[in-house]
C-alpha cells in the first residue's frame, strides 16, 4: 500500500479483513480511497450525496455511504467491501441467492445492496417483506428488479440457516 | 412460423465470419452489433447461436459491439434486437452447421444426414466421428456470404432457446466486476467536462482560483470556446473541482429556459409543423355525441444509477474509444466527422455500464473522451459524468399533448376518432436526420453545421410522437394529426417507449371514460370493440388474474384498473392491472400483467424485463418530472427527483400467455404505456374523478380531492 512520508495524513484501517495504511489528503472520500488507491472497484459511485446507495459498504459491520465518508475519520475501523463481503470463502450466500433468483438486469446497484442485505442477514436469517424493503430503502435501483432481490435476501437467509445447522450437526 | 428470408443485418454484413468463428480453446466466437445495456439481449443471443450450432452455451463467447470486428447492426433500441440480431445469428448459425455437416461427410465419406452434432462434436450411430467444429473450421472459408439456405430448428425442437438461461453477466456484476467505470490503465487521466447550463450559453468567466482552492490537488482546466473540462490524475479532485466550477462559471447569451418549461402551455406555444394522418371511411353523418379528453406526460429524465463514462486514448493517430454507446458505428462515424478523423481512425470498442432506458449521455460522454484524447495524446482520458450533469445535460424524454376525441355512435361506440399529439421529436441520437448529437460539440468552436429542422422518427420505423398514437380498436374511422414541436431549446430524445407510454396512457384512459360514457364495464367494452385474438387474450388473462372488477363502490379510495397495448403495434402485446389504494398519495397494492411475446427465447429474462418496465413505468406515472428554474434544468440530484423506492414497491404476478410457434416479439418496452394506464384508471377508480397529466403525485392528488 502507499504509504506517505507525512506520518500525520497516514490512516490505518482494516479493509476486507486486511491491515492497511494510506496516506493523502484526509477529507478524500473512502469510495476514492477504496476504487483508486486500493483497487477495489466493486463499490460504485452513483452520486456523490448519499441519496442511491451504490457506494455502500460496511463500516463495523453497519451500512455506510463511502461516497461522502472522510477517510480521516474512519482510523481503526473496519470496511468491508463487496469483494470481501464472502469473507475470503467465495460468495457470500446472498451473492449466490442473487444468482439463483437472477436478481439483477444492469447490476449497477448491486453491490451496495449485497452490503445492506448482508448486514439485514447478520441480524435475522428470516426476514420479513416488510424488514427488506426497509433495510434496502435508501437504495435506488432502476432497472426495476426489486421484488427479485427481495426473494434472494430470504432465499439466502434460509441458505445461513442451512448452513448454520449443518456446522452444528457436523 | 418463423420466415426463413435472409433478414436485414445478414444483408448488411453477409459473411458468415462475420458473425460467427471456432476459436483455438474450444470456444465459439458469435458476433452481434447489439449491446448489453442491462436488458440481457447477449444471454438470449447466446442460447440462439448455441441452439443452431448444437453446442452448449457455455462454449460461447460473445462479442458485440466492436466496430473493428462486428457486425453493424445500427442501434440497440425499440425493442427489435432478438427480432433482427437474433433471426441472423440463427441464419448464420444454421448454415454454418450445415456446411460444417456437409464437409464433415464428405471427410467419412458417409451421407450428411447420418451425422448429428452435439456440444460442437460430429457423432454418427451413436458414436464420436473424431471430427468437430474445431478441426473442421480450418478447412471451411467462413468469408462467404450468407444464403439463408439452410434448414434452422423448428421451435418444437428447441432444447436451448425457450429455456432460462442465467444471465451470462451476472455472475461478474455480483462480485462487482464487470462495468467500464472499472477500466483500469496506467496512464488514465481523469476529466470531468462543465456542462453549459441551457443551449447557446457564452462562458462569461470561470473562477479558476476558486476552482482549484476546492480541490487541494494540481488539476489542470481547460476551456476551449464555450467547452470546459477539469483534468487530473486524482479523480476525487477532478469531481471536487468540476462540482465547484458548476458555481464558478458565469453563462449569459443562448436561449436559457422559463421556469414553465414543463407544461402544456409552454409545450404548446412553441413552433410546431403539422400533418394529419386519416385511416379509415368517415362516418356517412353526424354521430352523436362527442366525448373529449386531453393528457399530458411531462419532460423526465432516464435517471440511470450509474452516471456516464466514456474513455478514450488517441495513439499513432488512432483514436480508441471506450463506450457504454447504444450504436457503436454511429458514435465512430460521428466522433470522426466531429474531430476531423478518417472513419477507419476511430475504433469503437461496447463496455458494459448502468441500466440504459433510452438515449443517455454515454455518447456524450464518449465524444467528451474523445476530444480530449486529442488534447492529451498517449493519456487514456477517462469522462465521468456528475450526478448533477446527468439531470442537467442529458437528452430528455420529450412531453406530450395528447388530446382524444370520440364521436360516439347509436351503440355508443366510436364512430369518429381523433387523436391530437403535439411532442418534440424523440428521437436525436448521433447520426439520427445528420445530428451529430453531442452537446459538448456545439460548446466547443466552429461546429459543424446542423440541419435547421429536426424530424420525429417516421411511422413506417415505428414513430416517435405517434409510437403508439394509433389505438387497436376497431375503430371505423381513425384520423391522427400529428404536430411535431419544433426547434425548440430543448435536446429531447428516446425514453424507453418513447410516445408508446404517453399515447397508450392517453388512449388506454379515454377507453376507460368511453366505457364510463356507454355505461360498461371497462373489460367488457374494449373486448367489444377488439378482434385481435392475441389482444384479447392478453386482457381476458390479466383481467381474470386480477379478479376484475374486483369488490367495492369507485370513489372511496381504493380502486382496481387495466391498461393494453401492443408495442409499436407490432412488437409484443401486454395488458396490465394495477389495485391502489389512495389517501393523499397513491400506494401500489398489486400489479398484474399478462405478454404475448410469441416465441420467447429466455422466459426468465423476458419476465425480468416486463416486471423492470412495470416499476420503472410506475415511477414515471407517479413521480417523475424534471423542474426548470434559472434558465435552465433546476433538477439536481435524487431529492430533486424522486423515484419509486423499495418501501413502495408491489408484489407483481406475472403471465407469459404467447404461442411459441409465433416469431418471437420484443419484450423491453411492452410494459411501459400498459403500467401508466392501468395505475391511472386504477387511482380514477379509487378517487372517483380522473387526472389526466402525469405524474399522478401528492399535489395533483391533494388539487383532485380538494376539487
Amino acid at each position: 500500500m502507499p504509504v506517505s512520508a507525512d506520518d500525520a495524513l497516514e490512516v490505518a484501517l482494516i479493509v476486507n479483513g486486511t491491515p492497511v495504511r494510506v496516506a493523502g489528503d484526509p477529507t478524500r472520500p473512502l469510495l476514492a480511497v477504496l476504487r483508486e488507491e486500493l483497487g477495489l472497484v466493486g463499490s460504485r459511485f452513483g452520486c456523490g450525496l448519499e441519496q442511491c446507495g451504490a457506494c455502500m459498504v460496511l463500516i463495523d459491520g453497519t451500512p455506510e455511504f463511502s461516497c461522502s465518508r472522510e477517510i480521516g475519520n474512519l482510523a481503526g475501523r473496519t470496511v468491508t467491501t463487496i469483494e470481501g463481503l464472502g469473507g475470503g470463502r467465495g460468495l457470500h450466500l446472498l451473492q449466490q441467492a442473487l444468482l439463483d433468483e437472477q436478481a439483477g438486469q444492469c447490476g449497477y446497484c448491486l453491490s451496495g445492496i449485497m452490503v445492506s442485505g448482508a448486514a439485514l442477514l447478520a441480524r435475522t436469517t428470516r426476514p420479513s417483506r416488510q424488514d427488506i424493503l426497509a433495510a434496502l430503502d435508501r437504495h435506488l435501483c432502476r432497472c426495476g428488479v426489486h421484488n427479485r432481490v427481495v426473494r434472494a435476501v430470504q432465499r439466502a437467509g434460509a441458505a445461513m440457516e442451512s448452513a448454520a445447522a449443518e456446522e452444528t450437526g457436523a | 412460423m418463423i420466415p426463413n428470408t435472409l433478414p436485414q443485418s445478414l444483408v448488411d454484413n453477409p459473411l458468415l465470419s462475420d458473425w460467427v468463428g471456432f476459436e483455438q480453446d474450444g470456444k465459439v466466437r458469435v458476433s452481434t452489433g447489439k449491446v448489453e445495456i442491462g436488458q440481457g439481449i447477449l444471454t438470449a443471443l447466446v442460447q440462439i447461436a448455441a441452439e443452431e450450432l448444437e453446442v452448449s452455451p457455455g462454449r460461447i463467447r460473445a462479442v458485440s459491439g466492436e466496430t473493428s470486428a462486428g457486425p453493424n447492426e445500427g442501434v440497440t433500441a425499440g425493442s427489435t434486437s432478438v427480432a433482427m440480431s437474433g433471426a441472423a445469428i440463427r441464419l448464420a448459425c444454421a448454415e454454418v452447421r450445415a456446411l460444417v455437416l456437409a464437409h464433415g461427410a464428405e471427410r467419412l465419406g458417409v451421407p450428411a444426414e447420418s451425422l448429428v452434432i452435439e456440444d460442437g462434436r460430429l457423432r454418427r450411430g451413436g458414436r464420436d466421428t473424431g471430427l468437430d467444429y474445431w478441426s473442421l473450421a480450418a478447412q471451411i472459408d467462413l468469408d462467404r456470404p450468407a444464403t439463408g439456405s439452410a434448414s434452422t430448428k423448428s421451435p418444437t425442437q428447441y432444447r436451448v432457446v425457450g429455456t432460462s438461461l442465467p444471465r451470462i453477466d451476472l455472475p461478474a456484476k455480483i462480485e462487482g466486476r464487470g462495468f467500464i467505470h472499472d477500466i483500469v490503465a496506467p496512464d488514465l487521466l481523469h476529466a470531468r467536462v462543465v456542462h453549459r447550463p441551457w443551449q447557446g450559453a457564452r462562458l462569461v468567466s470561470l473562477d479558476e482560483a476558486a476552482v482549484r482552492r476546492a480541490t487541494g490537488l494540481p488539476v489542470d482546466i481547460r476551456r476551449e470556446g464555450d467547452f470546459v473540462a477539469i483534468t487530473g490524475d486524482r479523480e476525487f479532485a477532478v469531481q471536487r473541482a468540476a462540482l465547484a466550477a458548476r458555481d464558478k462559471a458565469a453563462w449569459e447569451g443562448g436561449t436559457p429556459l422559463p421556469d414553465d418549461t414543463n407544461s402544456p402551455g409552454w409545450v404548446l406555444a412553441q413552433p410546431s409543423r403539422s400533418r394529419v394522418v386519416d385511416t379509415g371511411t368517415p362516418p356517412a353523418r353526424e354521430a352523436g355525441e362527442v366525448v373529449a379528453a386531453t393528457y399530458w406526460r411531462p419532460f423526465q429524465t432516464y435517471g440511470s444509477i450509474g452516471p456516464s463514462c466514456g474513455l478514450a486514448a488517441l495513439s499513432d493517430g488512432h483514436l480508441t474509444v471506450w463506450s457504454h454507446t447504444q450504436n457503436p458505428y454511429a458514435l465512430r462515424d460521428q466522433i470522426a466527422r466531429c474531430l476531423g478523423l478518417a472513419a477507419d481512425a476511430v475504433t469503437v470498442l461496447h463496455r458494459q455500464a448502468a441500466g440504459c432506458y433510452g438515449h443517455n449521455t454515454a455518447d456524450d460522454a464518449a465524444f467528451d473522451a474523445a476530444f480530449l484524447a486529442t488534447r492529451w495524446p498517449g493519456r487514456t482520458v477517462r469522462v465521468l459524468f456528475t450526478r448533477e450533469d446527468e439531470f442537467l445535460a442529458a437528452p430528455m424524454g420529450a412531453a406530450m399533448v395528447i388530446g382524444l376525441s370520440a364521436e360516439l355512435d347509436a351503440d355508443r361506440r366510436p364512430a369518429r376518432w381523433t387523436i391530437d399529439i403535439a411532442s418534440p421529436v424523440h428521437s436525436n441520437r448521433p447520426g439520427s436526420h445528420g445530428h451529430h448529437g453531442f452537446r459538448s460539440r456545439e460548446a466547443l468552436p466552429d461546429p459543424p453545421p446542423q440541419p435547421a429542422v429536426r424530424n420525429d422518427n417516421p411511422d413506417a420505423a415505428g414513430g416517435g410522437a405517434t409510437r403508439n398514437g394509433h389505438a387497436l380498436y376497431d375503430l371505423p374511422f381513425h384520423r391522427m394529426i400529428h404536430h411535431t414541436v419544433d426547434p425548440i431549446p430543448l435536446r429531447t430524445s428516446s425514453l424507453r417507449g418513447l410516445g408508446a407510454f404517453g399515447n397508450i396512457f392517453a388512449i388506454e384512459s379515454f377507453m376507460d371514460e368511453l366505457a364510463e360514457a356507454a355505461g360498461q364495464d371497462a373489460v367488457a367494452y374494449r373486448l367489444s370493440l377488439l378482434s385481435d385474438p392475441r389482444a384479447r387474450a392478453v386482457i381476458e388473462a390479466a383481467a381474470a388474474m386480477c379478479g376484475w372488477p374486483g369488490a367495492g363502490p369507485p370513489g372511496e379510495g381504493r380502486g382496481l384498473g387495466l391498461g393494453f397495448g401492443r408495442y409499436k403495434n407490432r412488437a409484443a402485446y401486454m395488458a396490465v392491472a394495477a389495485e391502489v389504494e389512495v389517501d393523499e398519495a397513491v400506494r401500489l397494492v398489486k400489479i398484474w400483467g399478462a405478454a404475448d411475446c410469441g416465441l420467447v427465447i429466455t422466459p426468465d429474462g423476458a419476465l425480468n424485463q416486463l416486471e423492470g418496465g412495470i416499476i420503472q413505468a410506475a415511477s414515471w406515472t407517479l413521480k417523475e418530472e424534471l423542474r426548470f428554474a434559472e434558465g435552465k434544468v433546476a433538477t439536481s440530484t435524487w431529492e430533486d427527483y424522486p423515484i419509486l423506492r423499495f418501501s413502495e414497491i408491489p408484489e407483481i404476478e406475472l403471465r407469459l400467455v404467447g404461442d411459441r410457434h409465433n416469431p418471437p416479439l420484443g419484450v423491453g418496452e411492452a410494459a411501459m404505456g400498459p403500467t401508466a394506464a392501468a395505475i391511472g384508471n386504477a387511482v380514477a377508480r379509487a378517487l372517483g374523478t380522473r387526472i389526466r397529466s402525469l405524474p399522478l403525485s401528492r399535489e395533483r392528488i391533494m388539487a383532485a380531492l380538494l376539487a
